[in-house]
């Protein structure tokens, strides 16, 4: 790929992924975030972590499938990093202005509700991916290691998820469509690995 | 060719609310009048209904209301907009936004209100019946929905207690159901979730008897918007948001607590009693605080109050009662 175009869709890449942070800010700013302000930002960052963080699991099966495209390695650690990003803001939203920086409330929260457990356990599985994913760290950690640790991306969608459907009424079927795309990423992986074991062994 | 946005309408052109709405009542009058006149020979009063089917009764038409002693005070109105565009009326979508932008196909005229069960005979109340039954008040209530947010409201009714009289129940009803208008070709959006309609909530008969449950017409002075619950719904502000049932097409008097809707679907969310209680969580979060809505969202939050801050008019109710269980 030509340096220019890489540039070009890096910064595409950038402006889609500041995108709802754009709105929520534009939003406060313009006293234009709807009835429940803070709900809204809630929403938009939760729905934007599991959003970046389900396109960067589909780029692994999607190069396997069209290895023509497989220059989009180039772009999944910068939507790992975005999906961090609206996560630790989702994070600071419950702190800030649900629990109002009361430790006691989150604790409570955190122990006692299983949605608000849940959703912790994804961002801390979150942490330490976004803190391996310089170049050094890669090197230093070794590839295999590394690409070992990595696979814990998988478990956090899947904690993200199960923390969406916990948080929303029962009988609310919002959190469908993700969950049958994480559900067809997650398949994925061993269907392709299979049908890869089955061209090796049939042309050897 | 021209490129760039077109200009935008000058805050000067635009019709205020109350103007809008004169036009609207005046055009109605009229039409119907001239209707009237002219067509005595052919049975006017059917054109007049043709032409002008729910004159009086369209959302946003005045109401007389006299003042109310059981009102709230000291509260910042919510905004007419915010209580309408706000909505939990899962029959017409579960988003806030979609029951304002989908229920105006409710047919809120005619409608009538059926009482059956433990009641002397059975009765069917008209709309128009109920809306003269007693003088309309206004009452501005703080509404609390479970889901950790209020408003504060101004409704116009009358007390439930009123109309409960009317039904002349037997001596050994003991609870009170409420039954949602029901048809999954108007409210389509029903089947976005799994709750099993029609919507049914209950109270028992005290609760239902107290001055504060309000029978509910309208809200700032005007009819009900249908996505409020139009044409008559019920507001009890002590308890939790989805006590207070809308559109309601039947009561029923009873000698034990009904089936109501949201605890049928998770029992351990959403008890029967859902009095608004900031010691007993929600078990999904704390109901210690709330949201305020319309707000700026750094000043959104406050404590929730006991019994939503009615605690001096329906705490009794509950002398002997452990709170923690019946929630």
């Amino acid at each position: 790929m030509k340096r220019s175009t890489l540039v070009l869709l890096k910064t595409l890449v950038w402006l889609a992924c500041l995108w709802p942070l754009a709105r929520l800010v534009w939003g406060a700013a313009t006293n234009n975030l709807g009835p429940d302000p803070t709900a809204e930002i809630t929403f938009t960052t939760g729905l934007a972590t599991l959003r970046l963080l389900t396109i960067s699991l589909a780029i692994t099966p999607v190069r396997r499938l069209l290895p023509q495209l497989s220059w989009l390695i180039r772009f999944r650690r910068l939507l790992g990093l975005f999906a961090f990003f609206y996560a630790t803001l989702h994070l600071l939203t419950w702190i800030a202005l649900y629990t109002a920086f009361d430790i006691n409330a989150m604790t409570a929260d955190v122990v006692k509700r299983r949605f608000i457990t849940m959703g912790m356990v994804a961002w801390l599985l979150l942490l330490p991916l976004a803190a391996t994913s310089t170049n050094w760290a890669i090197r230093k950690l070794g590839g295999k290691r590394w690409n070992r640790l990595h696979k814990l991306a998988y478990l956090a969608a899947v904690c993200g998820v199960v923390h969406y459907w916990w948080q929303v009424k029962p009988g609310v079927l919002t959190p469908v469509t993700i969950t049958i795309v994480l559900a067809i990423l997650l398949l994925a992986r061993p269907v392709l690995a299979l049908a890869q074991r089955r061209k090796v062994t049939a042309a050897a | 060719m021209l490129i760039g946005k077109p200009p935008g309408i000058p805050a000067s052109a635009i019709t205020p609310r109350e103007q809008y709405m004169n036009r609207r009542r005046f055009l109605r009058t009229a039409i119907s009048g001239a209707a009237a006149t002219g067509a005595v020979a052919f049975g006017a009063e059917r054109i007049a209904e043709v032409l002008s089917p729910s004159a009086g009764v369209l959302a946003g038409t005045k109401l007389q209301t006299v003042k109310s002693p059981l009102t709230t005070t000291g509260e910042q109105l919510t905004s007419y907009k915010d209580v309408t565009t706000y909505n939990n009326f899962y029959e017409f979508g579960v988003q806030k936004y979609q029951p304002a932008m989908n229920a105006g196909g409710l047919p809120t005229r005619p409608w009538t209100v059926r009482v059956e069960g433990l009641v002397k005979k059975p009765k069917t109340f008209d709309i128009d019946t109920l809306l003269k039954m007693h003088a309309l008040e206004d009452r501005v209530y703080r509404h609390r929905c479970v889901e950790a947010w209020s408003m504060v409201v101004p409704w116009v009714g009358y007390s439930l207690s009123e109309f409960i009289r009317q039904c002349e129940p037997l001596s050994n009803a003991r609870y009170v159901q409420f039954l949602s208008y029901y048809d999954k070709h108007v409210e389509k959006w029903s089947s976005e979730s799994t709750i099993f309609w029609p919507y049914s909530e209950g109270l028992r008969m005290d609760e239902a008897m107290n001055p504060l449950t309000l029978l509910t017409f309208g809200l700032y002075g005007e009819v009900l918007p249908n996505q409020n619950g139009a044409p008559v719904r019920i507001v009890v502000p002590w308890k939790y948001g989805f006590k207070s049932a809308k559109s309601i097409v039947a009561v029923r008097f009873l000698d034990k607590q009904p089936h109501t809707t949201w605890n049928d679907m998770a029992p351990n969310e959403y008890g029967f009693y859902s009095n608004v209680n900031p010691n007993v969580d929600h078990p999904r979060w704390s109901q210690k605080t709330e949201r305020r809505i319309g707000l700026p969202f750094y000043a959104q939050l406050r404590t929730t109050l006991m019994f939503n801050g009615y605690g001096d008019q329906v705490a009794s109710l509950y002398n002997s009662m452990d709170l923690k269980k019946y929630y």
